[in-house]
This record gives structure tokens, C-alpha cells and sequence, in this order.
């Protein structure tokens, strides 16, 4: 049983408790920028304006916040069957793949709103299924999936580049990348939506798939709430014993669950390839499914959550690279440290202020509580 | 007989190749053993490669080196502990917070500190450690057959090989035959039996994670201190993944641990052996496949099909105390 | 030498809301087996957990001969002469039994030495106690009773004075209890103080000198057994008379409804738990079956409910045969008219994570009246979820309050309330009152009968023989596997206890 603590209300279990793990990520990042002898302050300020001070930034931030929400959502929806699949990394990259076979076979035949579905549903089925094999072999042998998508990330980057300096590559080319994709293959930027709000935008890779991960994040909350399926994944992730009481398959709800997230990490793979680059290049997923991991754990899986954490990685990855333009001392490095102590507080160390909270909700009155707390988070 | 020597020395870099893998994969083996999962492993040899150098470079001394390498690595095994054991935290997502933070903390700093790109200075040769060359090594060289093997494969390698090898059998020794190994296979099994024998769950497998934090540190000052005259950005790569792997293939056994960090060592020093080179029969086999080798053992083997792998039966949950 | 081994004084332990020990004094004198007797749930475990050290007591006083002793880790209750043989065995299972009695009490850093010794100490104690086990064998592969051993060894072999033992009997055969008990006269012959607790009234007479009850957390009563009855205690224990038998007419058994024929299961190391058992269960009868917890009657239940696969055998369900070897599917026998409430209704019967509604749909998620197309129809679940709050009083009366939030008797009423509004044609029931307060006791106990009577066939798993008695119209009795004996509902305890030792079939056998 565990230890029952005075029950928090729902704002302090979901807004404030993540907040203030968020504040003493920062304050321990903040220390670090103090170290190599910047002032974090300061660096604050240039993140947050690099970020979101002008259409520029912000374009750029929703671009990244993009390949967030399909790393996040791809995690998150593991997690609600109780599993951890770290291999969102790999199946992003494997995702690339089938972008790559789709706007190679088809750029130059269909428009780009033929080949965006068509490389969706490529994206996807290669994403679904590198995530297949450590899921049957979750299901049937009992291999640890942990251990297992791991691999499969090592093994997914073998191959990957193995194709891409090999027959994915142009002959005539040095660079381990495929051929640009015609226009057939390249998606509409969305810039003309912050120009739509007064936002002066450049040229940013801000584009159509960022509408599909909101609707990818949508049709999360309707699958894990509303659904069937869903039903059978909470069942799962909360009690196998129950679930199998229940008539539901595990083989099953293993394999189709993490088939789900595979897809959407592979859907990761259109932001950064069909939306910016116009290729697919050797190593571009570059630890977004590790964000992935840090934007579930902050959104607390869900959807809701995973598209405000994605916004908020998106604005450290945009806000890091001005940081570093302002900042020599503080390399792109920076983001990476931040997302590890995101992480780490919000995640392996989310319990460590609850008891203290709680205790200060249960001897402040429930209305200087929320006020003392505002306070002190403040 | 340039195929046997060109056989020595591959395995010569077999040997050389292990000896990270072998040192990291032992590290995991302490913590696993004692029920924490433990994926920061690479972040660990990191944070140990990049102190080492750094200090090294510094304090102009190995020694200051290697003992700064140990001191880091087990304060990021501390952490790992304090998330897991004291708060009761996920540890597969504490130790991906490790690593994460290492890589970013050693890039960031390395840069702050020397202006070099991320690296740290180059090591002179007191800096580092030297090579010992065995008595008689010269001597035997041109003798035909064991002459190679003795002067090239088991002489002159440097004191931390060595090192890393005996830790097998220290392991061994610890883990069957003293207190201290028989309670740490006990917490691994059943925390709540050592518990209620009077001993403290917790303390146990922070002493264990010590004793991973000391050899990731080693593993990663082998690393910029022996086999890199230096630290350089994301030096590990992938290395503690790998000795994941190794010691999963292992089945959480010592002397397993060397057969399967060498078999993995081995085909690192076979893929960069052969880069180019077609081989007989088969032909040129690409450099990718043989990275992708011991990821796709350690997967064949997690699935049952050639043995099976049992972890630690209360690996990866953290302690509670039932009612 | 002072006279009591133990003294409790005035000890209070909360968790969180629940009250488990109130103002507890306790006196146990040394060289006598004392029993604490109480329902579950009383608090006796609590109890003994803060004398061991497992826990801390809010306030309170522990004495240990005499001299206050603060007893904050195990460590402190061993160094007090404190052992404890606990319910779910502490061992490491894949140790071999001399390398558990040692975890913790090694003396020198290398093992050598300390093995040695133990090795000697162990012969000791075997030949001293009657204690006979085999020092380097494996304890996984020990039977249940061996087990118990080990853990009694390795508190003897910590100099223990004083030996609680949590519920030891609930695994063990008959015969292995009694073999229990003769080591407990024994330990007490040698000067060594017994705590033993039970919910077992037979136990307490059978063995200790004096007997404490408690009853909701609190210290009710403590008696010299020699000078009070089995009545009284059971009256100290529930607050009330028991009301033994439940009010019920002679069955009117119809049709065939299940049909088990030589039915068999092993578990996951090929170990046989069900062996050839065949049984008919009939419409409007309620059929018992009794044994000693492990004795396969979970094993049996489970695969005739579909979440467990058999090893041989068939189960004919309303005259049609149930698939049992390959997918064998709770789904699909739901649809069939077969319900099953489990007997572990915190990890099987229900999610506690769930909102309570999320509950009462539980495997019966997939009928068309929840769903609109792939989605939930979250009103009618609603409706149902209220509907049932209200027929089987369950309260709090809120179907969207987190399951974990009721009570165990609200929650065991969940289950029954789905699984019962199903209209099944067969009900197979697991445990249906364990860990649930007596007024649910009596409200579950009615229900079933009900069902009877309403012509649905009902099957009952319980460990408890009272209950197994007082509902059932027939009674199986399982032993090591296998049926060893039908009896009628009027069977003594006495032979049903005989049959459940499995002592027929010992002598069939020789």
C-alpha cells in the first residue's frame, strides 16, 4: 500500500507539482551557466527572446515543438499501456525510411498533398514496425522492452546509415544523404500563420505537420479516453492480472500499443525531412526521442501536457541556439544538460517536494495553501 | 604467417578494445545484481573520461586523474541512487537523465573551460598511463609463435588493462565468497529478506552503486586517459549500451561479463580490421553490420531462442515496504 | 528475572486515516505461547510489525524483560532476542537454505568462517528442536512447510528468545501444522516465549496458554485458554454472535450447467496443481469447494474462468465444450453466460487506479450496450455504474470517486454487482469474503444465496471451511491437485478437515 498522504487537489497535482520540478530544473541549469562564468539571468532573457520575441523565433519554435509532440505522444501512449519504450529514437529514424522510399518514388509524379498522406502512412508502417519486433518478443518471450528497443535504436542506426551511404545515396554525391526531394515532396510552410499575428518570419521550416501533430495529439486523448482500446491499454498498463481477467489479450495489447507509438514516432521523421531539409540525411532525428521521454514525463502523458512541454523544449532548442550565438561559452550543449535535469527532477525525482507540499497543504488552511504556494513557486 | 600475426593483433585491439566495455559492463553488474537498473552507465564513463583528462591536464598526474575520474563518476551514481533508492524514482528514466546530463555537462564545461571544441588538452606522456612491458617481452619477440603473443597480446598493455581484468575474478571473490556479496545478491532478490534481517536496503545498494561509480569511472578514464590522449566530445559512444548488452549476455555473471565484453570487443576490432578488406567466402562485409552484431546477439539471446536471461528478481523495483 | 518477556503500553500506530493499532497493552510472559486472535484487518499484524521493528509506533512503550527498549529497525528487535517468522516468507529463493540463515547474522566479512559455524549451529538446532532440513539445498525448490523452517531457523539461529509467527498456518497442510505445533511445544519446553497469530480459533486452543483478541485496532480481551471457549473468542472477535449458519431452503438442483471431466493444469515450471478433476455444477446449487490455500483450488478456478490455460481435459459449458488449450478467452465465456468474481479482487477483479465506473464495465467492456463504434458510451456506463451504487449499497455513493478509495467490503460489492447484473447462468466465486468487514460478510453471503435460488449455478473457492459450510450444498474437498472426497452439506468439520489433510488418501496409498 502506498503511503497516504494528504490528497492534494487536482491544480497542485498537475500544474504545480511539475512547475516546481520545472523551477528547480532550471535553478540546478541556471547553476551550470553560473559554472562556465555566464550569468543566468541573463541567459534566461536571451533564451526567452531568442524564443519567442519575434515571428522568426517563434516559427522556429513551433518547428521544433513539432518533432516533440510525435516523440512525446509516441512515449506517452506506451506509458498508458505500462510500457517504456525508449526506442522512439529508432523508430523515428526507421520512420525516415519510408519518407524517404514515398518522396523518392513520388515526388516527382504526385503534389505535395498526394505524397503527404502517402508519406504519412509510410512513416508510420516503418515506425510501427521497428517498434513490432520488441513488442512481440515483449509479448511472447518476455524480453525485457527496455533493454530490447535500445538495441533496436543501435540497430536502427546501423542500418540507416548503412542505406544511406549505400542505396539511398545519390551516386555522384560524397554526403551520406538521399537525392532533395522534388517539389512533390516538400510541405508548405505554416510561417503565413504568424505573419497572420503580426510575426515576421524569414524563412523558417515551420510547416503543414505541425497541424498533424495536433490532430495526432487530439486523436491520442479520444484513443486512451474514449475508446475501446484505450480502455484495454489503461486496463493493462495498471494491472495485467486485471487485464487478462478481463479477456484482454496481451499479446494483443502490447503489440497494437506499441505499433501506435512506433507510428508516431515514425510520423516524427516528416517534420525535419519533407518539412525542412527536403532530404533524408544521416542522423536527423538527433535525440528527439530522447526529448520525447522528457516532454511525456513533463506533460504527465497527456495530450494536453505533451503539446505545452513540446512548446517548451521547442523554445530551448530555438532560445539555445541564439543563446550560443550570444553566449560562446554556452554551446547547443546547454539544451541537452536541461533536458537531462528536466528529467531527472520531473521525472526519476517527480516524488521528492510532494511529501513537503502536501505537508504545507495540510497545515496551512486550504485557502492561505494556495496562496503560500503560489507564492513560494513564484 | 602474416595471417597469424595479423591475428594477434587484432585480438591485441580486441583486448584493448574490451577493456571500457569490460570495466563499464562489472559497474552494472554491482548495481544490477543489487536490484537498481542501471542505464546511465555511459553517462557515467563519460562524466570518468571527461574529470579524468581534465584533472590530469591540470594537476599534470595521472593518478590525480584517474582518482578525479572515480570521485565524479561515483557522485553521478549517487545521484542515480538518491533518485532511486531514497526517492523511490523510475530508474530506466533516472538513468537516462544521467546520461543526458553528462553529455551535456562535459561538452558545455569542456568548452568553458579550454576553448577547444569540447575537448580537453592533449595528455603528455606523464599524464597518462604508460604501457608495461612484461619482463622478457623483447626477448622472446622473434620466437616463433608464442613470442608474438606473449610480447604483443599479454605484454605491454597498459597497467589499467591489467587492472580491469583482475576485477573479474575480485568480483567473483566478492560477490560468492564475502558478507558483503552475499547480502548484495540477497537485496537484488528479495530487499524485503534483507530488510528484515536487520540490514538497511538502502545503504546496501548505495554501497553497491559506489562500487559501480568506481568502475565507470575507470572504464572512462581508460578511455581518455589510455586509449585517447584526451577527453573529445561524446567519447563513449554508445560504449555503456554496449556493456548493457555485455552484461545482459553475461546473465549477470563476473566471469561471463569478460567472455562477452571480449566477443564484443572482438568484433569492434574485427569491423575495423576488415573495413574494405573482403573476406573469403563471404565478402566484404560492411562495417555497419558488425556494429549492429552485438545489439542484435544481445537481442537474439533476450529472446530466448539460445539460452535464456534471468534477471535480478527485483531489479528495476524500487523498495517499499509492504503492509 | 522479571516475569514478562514483552510488554506493550499504550501503543498507537495510524496510516494515514486508518487507526490499525489504538491504545494497545500487552503483556506476554516468558515460556508461554501467547495467541493474538482477530479478524483481518484487526491489527495484529501492525502489531507485531512495530514490536519487530518493521514499523515505528506513533507513541507508545515496548518492553522487553522488563527493560524499556526502543526497537526502531529489525536490527534492534533481533539484538532484543526478537525473531519473527512472517507470514510471506523472507527468503531469498534462489539461496541455498544455509546462505539464508546467515543474511544478516555473518559475523566476519568473509563467508568461510561464518558458514562453518552455521553449518554446526544448524545441526544443533535440527537435533534440539526437530527442525530436520537439508543446509545446501535450494530454498525455491523446498516445499512450503521446509520453508516455514528455514525461517524458523534463522530467527533461532539469531539467539532469538522470542518468536512471533504471522498466520503460519495458512499454507500449511494439517499434518504439517501439527508438526509445527510439536516444535512450538518444544521451543517452549526449552524457556523460549511464543507469540503466535492467527484468525484460527482452532490454532489457539489447540496450542497457547493465554489468548489476546483485538478487534479494530484495538485490545479487546486477553483469556488463559484453559479458561475460556471457542464461543467466546469468536463473540470477542466479531463484537457479536456469529451468526453461523446462513438462513437458507434445501437446494432444487436442475440441469447441468458446467461439466469439468478430467481436468488438469500445471503451473509455469510444469508443476502439476490441478490433477484430473472432474465435477457437474447444476443449476440452482450452490457447490463448495474446500482445501488448504495451495491446494489448487485457485489453479482450478482460474482455468474454468478461462485466465489460465489447462494442461489436459475438458470444461463443457451449458453442453457446449470450452476451448482450454490454446486461446482460452474470459471474453468469450463471459458471452456465454459464465461470470467469475477472483479471489485477488486488488490485482485481478479490479483496476483501483480506475474511477469506479471504469470498473463495473471491467471485461464486460466489449458489450455493445457500452460502446457507440469504436468508442465508449460513457453515459450508459455511467448509468449502469449508479444503478448497481444504488442495489448493492455501495457506498461512498459516487461512481466516479477512485476504486482505491472504498473499502474492502464496497469493493468486493463492485465486483459482485458486475459480475452478478450479468444475469450468468454460472457464477464461479474465489474468496468471496476475504478481507471484508462482517456486515458485507453477511449482505455477499445472502446475495450467493440468492443466485442459488434464482436457478443459477454457483461455484464457491474459500479458505475459510465456516463458509464453505454454511453456503454450500455440496462440498468438494481438494487435496495436493485432486478431489479427494464430495461430502453433503451436513458434514462435520471434522471429516471435511480429515479429507482436506488428505488422510484417506495417505492410506488409500499404503
Amino acid at each position: 500500500m502506498s503511503a497516504p498522504y494528504a490528497k492534494l487537489p487536482a491544480w497542485a497535482d498537475y500544474g504545480l507539482i511539475p512547475l516546481v520540478n520545472l523551477v528547480v530544473a532550471f535553478i540546478v541549469a541556471g547553476l551550470v551557466v553560473l559554472l562556465v562564468g555566464e550569468n543566468p539571468f541573463r541567459a534566461a532573457v536571451i533564451l526567452v527572446e531568442g524564443a519567442f520575441g519575434r515571428g522568426q523565433g517563434i516559427a522556429y519554435t513551433l518547428y521544433y515543438a513539432t518533432t516533440f509532440i510525435f516523440t512525446g505522444l509516441s512515449v506517452a501512449v506506451a506509458v498508458h499501456c505500462g510500457l517504456f519504450n525508449i526506442g522512439t529514437e529508432g523508430q523515428a529514424y526507421i520512420g525516415g525510411l519510408g519518407v524517404a522510399i514515398v518522396c523518392l518514388a513520388f515526388d516527382s509524379l504526385l503534389p505535395w498533398w498526394l505524397t503527404f498522406p502517402l508519406a504519412i502512412l509510410g512513416a508510420a508502417a516503418m515506425g510501427a514496425l521497428w517498434a513490432l519486433i520488441p513488442a512481440w518478443l515483449q509479448a511472447r518471450r518476455g524480453s525485457h522492452i527496455v533493454i530490447t528497443t535500445i538495441m533496436f535504436n543501435f540497430i536502427a542506426a546501423s542500418i540507416m546509415v548503412y542505406l544511406l551511404v549505400g542505396p539511398l545515396k545519390p551516386l555522384a554525391s560524397q554526403a551520406p544523404q538521399t537525392r532533395l526531394f522534388l517539389d512533390g515532396g516538400q510541405l508548405p510552410k505554416l510561417n503565413w500563420l504568424i505573419e497572420l499575428f503580426g510575426g515576421k518570419v524569414r524563412a523558417a521550416p515551420f510547416n503543414v505537420s505541425f497541424l498533424l501533430a495536433l490532430f495526432m495529439a487530439w486523436l491520442m486523448w479520444v484513443l486512451i479516453w474514449r475508446t475501446r482500446l484505450g480502455y484495454e491499454m489503461r486496463t493493462y498498463g495498471f494491472s495485467p492480472k486485471a487485464a487478462r481477467y478481463a479477456g484482454i489479450s496481451e499479446t494483443r495489447i502490447i503489440i497494437v500499443t506499441m505499433m501506435i507509438s512506433g507510428a508516431l514516432a515514425g510520423m516524427m521523421a516528416l517534420n525535419p525531412t519533407m518539412g525542412d531539409q527536403h532530404n533524408v540525411a544521416i542522423d536527423f532525428v538527433n535525440g528527439a526521442g530522447f526529448v520525447g521521454i522528457a516532454v511525456a514525463l513533463m506533460g504527465r502523458s497527456h495530450p494536453l501536457g505533451i503539446v505545452l512541454a513540446a512548446v517548451l523544449f521547442g523554445m530551448l532548442y530555438q532560445g539555445g541556439a541564439e543563446l550560443s550565438f550570444e553566449m560562446p561559452n554556452i554551446s547547443r550543449d546547454m539544451i541537452v544538460i536541461i533536458q537531462g535535469l528536466v528529467i531527472l527532477f520531473a521525472g526519476a525525482l517527480e516524488h521528492m517536494f510532494r511529501p513537503s507540499i502536501q505537508t504545507l497543504f495540510a497545515t496551512l488552511s486550504p485557502k492561505s495553501a494556495g496562496l503560500a504556494v503560489n507564492g513560494e513557486g513564484a | 604467417m602474416d595471417v597469424f600475426i595479423a591475428a594477434v593483433q587484432t585480438l591485441d585491439s580486441t583486448v584493448r578494445l574490451s577493456v571500457p566495455l569490460l570495466l563499464a559492463c562489472l559497474a552494472g553488474l554491482y548495481s544490477e545484481r543489487a536490484g537498481i537498473f542501471d542505464i546511465g552507465l555511459e553517462g557515467k564513463m563519460l562524466v570518468g573520461a571527461f574529470a579524468g583528462a581534465t584533472a590530469a591536464a591540470v594537476f599534470h598526474s595521472a593518478l590525480i586523474g584517474i582518482g578525479m575520474a572515480i570521485l565524479v563518476s561515483t557522485a553521478f551514481a549517487m545521484i542515480h541512487g538518491f533518485a532511486s533508492i531514497t526517492h523511490r524514482g523510475n530508474q530506466i528514466v533516472s538513468g537516462v537523465a544521467i546520461n543526458f546530463i553528462a553529455a551535456g555537462s562535459t561538452v558545455i564545461l569542456g568548452q568553458a573551460w579550454f576553448h577547444q571544441g569540447g575537448r580537453t588538452p592533449a595528455l603528455s606522456a606523464a599524464e597518462r598511463f604508460p604501457s608495461i612491458v612484461l619482463p622478457g617481452a623483447a626477448a622472446v619477440r622473434d620466437v616463433p609463435i608464442l613470442g608474438p603473443i606473449y610480447s604483443t597480446l599479454i605484454s605491454g598493455h597498459s597497467v589499467l588493462v591489467y587492472l580491469a581484468f583482475l576485477t573479474v575474478p575480485f568480483t567473483w571473490w566478492v560477490l560468492y565468497r564475502t558478507r558483503f556479496g552475499l547480502r548484495l545478491r540477497a537485496v537484488g532478490e528479495n530487499p524485503a529478506a534483507v530488510d528484515t534481517a536487520g540490514i538497511s536496503v538502502a545503504w546496501l545498494r548505495y554501497r553497491a552503486l559506489m562500487c559501480t561509480g568506481v568502475l565507470t569511472g575507470v572504464a572512462g578514464a581508460y578511455l581518455s586517459m589510455v586509449q585517447n590522449g584526451g577527453f573529445v566530445k561524446d567519447m563513449t559512444a554508445g560504449k555503456g549500451y554496449i556493456a548493457l548488452a555485455a552484461l545482459i549476455f553475461a546473465k549477470w555473471k563476473p566471469v561471463n561479463a569478460m567472455f562477452a565484453c571480449l566477443l564484443f570487443g572482438f568484433l569492434e576490432a574485427l569491423s575495423i580490421r576488415l573495413q574494405g578488406t573482403p573476406l573469403p567466402i563471404i565478402g566484404r562485409v560492411s562495417a555497419q553490420v558488425m556494429q549492429a552484431l552485438p545489439y542484435v546477439l544481445t537481442v537474439v539471446l533476450l529472446a530466448g531462442f539460445i539460452g535464456k536471461a534471468i534477471p535480478p528478481k527485483a531489479g528495476g523495483v524500487p523498495y517499499v515496504k509492504e503492509r | 528475572m522479571h516475569q514478562a518477556a514483552i510488554e506493550l503500553i499504550g501503543i498507537n500506530k495510524s496510516f494515514g486515516a486508518v487507526h490499525a493499532n489504538r491504545d494497545i497493552n500487552l503483556e506476554v510472559r516468558r515460556g508461554t505461547v501467547h495467541g493474538i486472535i482477530g479478524e483481518n484487518g484487526a491489527g495484529k499484524s501492525t502489531l507485531m510489525s512495530i514490536l519487530y521493528g518493521f514499523y515505528q509506533a506513533d507513541s507508545g512503550e515496548i518492553r522487553v524483560n522488563g527493560e524499556p527498549t526502543a526497537i526502531r529497525t529489525s536490527n534492534d528487535a533481533i539484538a532484543a532476542g526478537i525473531g519473527m517468522v512472517h507470514q510471506h516468507f523472507m527468503l531469498v529463493e534462489n539461496f541455498s537454505v544455509l546462505e539464508n540463515v546467515i543474511l544478516g547474522a555473518e559475523g566476519a566479512p568473509l563467508l568461510k568462517t561464518s558458514i562453518a559455524k552455521a553449518r554446526s549451529e544448524l545441526r544443533r538446532l535440527e537435533s534440539e528442536y526437530g527442525l530436520e532440513v537439508d543446509p545446501d539445498a535450494i530454498v525455491e525448490e523446498l516445499p512450503v512447510g521446509l520453508q516455514q523452517r528455514v525461517e524458523i531457523l534463522k530467527a533461532l539461529y539469531r539467539g532469538a528468545e522470542i518468536l512471533i509467527l504471522d498466520e503460519p498456518t495458512g499454507v500449511l497442510t494439517p499434518a504439517e501444522a501439527d508438526h509445527l505445533f510439536r516444535i512450538l511445544g518444544q521451543l517452549k519446553e526449552q524457556g523460549k516465549t511464543v507469540v503466535l497469530i492467527t484468525h484460527k480459533l482452532r490454532e489457539i486452543m489447540a496450542i497457547t496458554d493465554t489468548v489476546s483478541v483485538m478487534r479494530q485496532g484495538t485490545m479487546v480481551a486477553t483469556r488463559r485458554t484453559t479458561e475460556t471457549t471457542v464461543e467466546e473468542l469468536a463473540e470477542l472477535m466479531v463484537g457479536r454472535r456469529v451468526l453461523l449458519r446462513v438462513v437458507k431452503d434445501a437446494a432444487e438442483a436442475g440441469a447441468v450447467k458446467l461439466s469439468v471431466k478430467n481436468l488438469s493444469v500445471k503451473d509455469q515450471r510444469g508443476v502439476t496443481m490441478v490433477d484430473d478433476v472432474s465435477f457437474d455444477l447444476r443449476a440452482g446449487e450452490i457447490v463448495g469447494i474446500a482445501g488448504v490455500a495451495g491446494n489448487g483450488q485457485s489453479e482450478l478456478l482460474e482455468t474454468i474462468a478461462g485466465s489460465r490455460h489447462a494442461a489436459s481435459g475438458t470444461v463443457i459449458l451449458d453442453g457446449m465444450p470450452v476451448d482450454l488449450t490454446g486461446a482460452a478467452d474470459p471474453g468469450e465465456l463471459r458471452r456465454r453466460g459464465l461470470a467469475h468474481v477472483p479471489e485477488d479482487r486488488h490485482h485481478v477483479g479490479l483496476v483501483l487506479a480506475f474511477e469506479e465506473n471504469q470498473n463495473a464495465i471491467l471485461g464486460y467492456h466489449r458489450q455493445r450496450r457500452y460502446l457507440k463504434g469504436p468508442l465508449l458510451n460513457i453515459e450508459a456506463i455511467l448509468a449502469d455504474a449508479k444503478d448497481r451504487i444504488e442495489k448493492y449499497d455501495i457506498r461512498p455513493a459516487d461512481c466516479r470517486l477512485k476504486t482505491a478509495n472504498f473499502s474492502g467490503g464496497n469493493q468486493q460489492k463492485i465486483v459482485l454487482a458486475r459480475e452478478m447484473e450479468q444475469d450468468p447462468d454460472v457464477l464461479i466465486v474465489g474468496q468471496p469474503t476475504r478481507g471484508v468487514d462482517v456486515g458485507a460478510i453477511e449482505f455477499i453471503h445472502k446475495r450467493l444465496i440468492a443466485m442459488r435460488d434464482a436457478g443459477k449455478a454457483v461455484l464457491l473457492v474459500s479458505v475459510e471451511l465456516d463458509e464453505i459450510r454454511s453456503l454450500s450444498d455440496r462440498i468438494l474437498v481438494m487435496f495436493d491437485g485432486r478431489i479427494v472426497g464430495e461430502r453433503g452439506s451436513d458434514a462435520s468439520e471434522g471429516e471435511l478437515g480429515l479429507l482436506m489433510a488428505g488422510v484417506e488418501q495417505r492410506e488409500a496409498a499404503e
